[in-house]
């Protein structure tokens, strides 16, 4: 899913301070997963921002409403009968959604609620963990299914460098080495001598590197 | 026993103190409440293993939110009791009470009864 | 003597010689006095001289720069370029650079992360990997070729290598490791700074088994301690490093004000005994910010004076 996690509730404060009818709007999809922008933190948000307000003497109406997704026209289109009345919008979506809302409602303010973080799994409540950075050409097949593009600090293809020590990334005694972990699947898979295979230079033109990325299916196409 | 404790305290009954969210506790400031807290059984004995421990933790996220927004994080609380310990039960609540008096108001209530 | 370039290095490791190189730092302005002076302090008792290339991710003068003065000076060097702060065009143009200057070595290296310098806020490039670079080298030296498919003329003439860390985990691949190395084109081999002697020897024998020996020259790579005090920080926080207690220990044993004393003499005695290694083909001494002992451990461990082979 795509990880998110929330913005420092000062920034957001700060970012709507001018608005007077403000729409705390989550998303029930990854950011709920995550604990950043589901309808549970929209009430924590709005209710904040209410509060902050009326301490400061304005008054303002904030209201809260959660998608099923932002990044999905038709459920967009829910809010397009009430978008009207609001000075602006925090979207407590990943920036998926927020561009989604801002390219729908192009008239209205959004602002966004959340930090987007990372593609990444629930190792266990509270901790989640990178595992891909959509590089749009997939190599899990020659890395033992650990990716040493989004897990390595140094993305090497041909890992692991000489810092990798105790099966911890030289950058952080906290961050498995990719690579450490890529040679023991390899091993438990016995495949080891996969490993002296040289992986030949990437084509990052699938990457962000080739500008934005499009996925164009005929057959699903109406 | 008959234990004095203070009348402005109202009791909202909950089966584990893990029910507790901070939604609930921010709406209660919202609504106007000078403080809020949590009594739950003492820490390693909860019947849910870990309910008041979730409650510990979201009742320093309600304190967080109160500083940020200038409400004041001293107005929610979090106590541990097992339920032998009335005298303990009247003395955290005479605790908040005076916690409370010297904090004065919960602002937004004074804002609230402005506008009305 | 079968060579494939005109480096001094590769002509002294051809002839048999044990090699000796060691390192210089750029300075941190851009005063071109500190590298030739420092250059002046070794340039008779190495065969070759490695720049590095903004080493901990700390902004320096640029190694292809540096190299250059040290080539007018009439030394060997030997250009140390990292995959973390250029992209494929970038390496490749640089590596002309270098060769219409008539650099003949290079060191192809990943680099250290970018979190341990002056701006651990900027980007990492890793196009391409250390090793994809021996690849785009040799490529580009043998075939002629740009990486693109173009042909480049005038071809750099390069002699080729890469680092080797014999102590980093997972231990039982980094013989494997070499291997790969081996086989994308590596020529010579400089290791990480040695002092468990006992495991290097463990990984020669490894590297003997396969016959790498003979495919590549391996240069071991020796940094005599300033002080103790050196010792405990390579030991608990440079990554990598493998540093023994006993050297800790020998290294307390003495007073403050003979520890480098101590520190020449634990590394000449390792050159001492790594000359009779089998496969080994010379020393990489890397005296950092001390260059000026270089001379007096080259002396001391009997590697003076560097063989003529022009």
């Amino acid at each position: 899913m795509i990880v998110a996690d929330r913005k420092p509730i000062e920034e957001i404060i700060e970012e709507v301070k001018g608005y007077k009818h403000i729409l705390v709007l989550g998303c029930n999809e990854c950011v709920t997963v995550c604990e950043a922008g589901g309808k549970k933190e929209v009430g924590v948000l709005a209710s904040a921002l209410r509060m902050h307000a009326m301490n400061e003497g304005r008054e303002v109406q904030i209201d809260e409403h959660t998608l099923e997704r932002q990044c999905d026209h038709e459920y967009l289109e829910e809010i397009r009968d009430r978008i009207d009345q609001y000075d602006a919008v925090v979207s407590l979506a990943c920036g998926v959604g927020v561009q989604f809302m801002a390219e729908k409602y192009h008239s209205t303010p959004i602002y966004p609620g959340v930090n987007t973080t990372f593609l990444g799994a629930t190792e266990e409540r509270g901790l989640w963990t990178e595992r891909c950075q959509a590089c749009g050409s997939c190599i899990l097949a020659r890395t033992g299914g650990i990716c040493p593009i989004a897990r390595c600090a140094k993305r090497l293809l041909n890992g692991p460098c000489g810092g990798s020590s105790s099966g911890r990334c030289e950058i952080n005694k906290d961050v498995d080495c990719a690579w450490h972990l890529i040679i023991e699947r390899l091993k438990a898979l016995g495949k080891l001598e996969d490993y002296e295979e040289l992986s030949p230079l990437k084509d990052w033109s699938k990457d962000r590197a080739g500008g934005p990325r499009k996925v164009v299916r005929e057959d699903v196409q109406l | 026993m008959r234990l004095k404790y203070p009348t402005d305290i109202r009791i909202v009954r909950v089966p584990c103190t893990g029910k507790v969210d901070v939604l609930h506790m921010l709406r209660a400031f919202e609504k106007g409440a000078d403080g809020v807290y949590v009594v739950g059984c003492l820490e390693g004995d909860c019947h849910y293993n870990s309910g008041n421990l979730r409650a510990r933790k979201r009742v320093e996220q309600v304190q967080k939110i109160l500083d940020t927004i200038g409400i004041g994080g001293e107005r929610a609380q979090m106590y541990n009791l097992s339920s032998g310990e009335g005298p303990l039960f009247a003395k955290y609540a005479t605790e908040m009470h005076e916690r409370i008096l010297e904090m004065g108001p919960n602002p937004i209530k004074a804002r609230r009864q402005q506008a009305a | 003597m079968n060579v494939k370039t005109p480096s001094r290095l590769e002509k002294v490791l051809a002839a048999g010689h044990l090699a000796v190189t060691s390192e210089c730092g750029p300075p941190r302005g851009s005063d071109p006095q500190v590298i030739e002076e420092k250059a002046n302090l070794i340039k008779d008792y190495v065969d070759a001289v490695n720049i590095t290339d903004n080493q901990t991710s700390v902004t320096r003068m640029c190694s292809l720069a540096a190299c250059i003065r040290l080539k007018q000076m009439g030394l060997d060097p030997v250009l140390q370029m990292v995959t973390r702060d250029r992209n494929r065009i970038a390496l490749q143009s640089d590596i002309l650079g270098a060769a219409s200057f008539d650099i003949h070595n290079i060191l192809c290296l990943s680099g250290d992360h970018q979190s341990f310098g002056d701006n651990p806020q900027g980007q990492n490039v890793h196009d391409i990997d250390s090793m994809q670079l021996i690849q785009t080298v040799r490529r580009m030296r043998d075939e002629g070729k740009f990486l693109g498919g173009d042909d480049i003329k005038r071809p750099p003439q390069m002699f080729v290598g890469a680092a080797a860390n014999p102590f980093a985990d997972p231990f039982e691949i980094r013989v494997p490791r070499l291997a790969k190395k081996v086989k994308a084109g590596a020529e010579f081999i400089q290791t990480q700074c040695i002092y468990n002697i006992d495991k290097f020897e463990e990984w020669m024998k490894g590297v003997r088994d396969r016959g790498l020996h003979e495919k590549v020259y391996i240069l071991a790579g020796m940094t005599p301690m300033k002080s103790v005090g050196m010792a405990k920080y390579m030991k608990n926080r440079v990554p990598g490093m493998d540093v023994p207690d006993e050297i800790i220990k020998r290294l307390s044993g003495v007073p403050k004000d003979k520890q480098a004393d101590e520190g020449i003499q634990i590394c000449i005695e390792h050159i001492q005994r790594l000359k009779e290694v089998e496969g080994v083909a010379g020393f990489h001494i890397m005296a950092i910010e001390w260059e000026q002992k270089v001379p007096e451990i080259v002396k001391g461990a009997g590697l003076y004076p560097r063989p003529d082979v022009a």
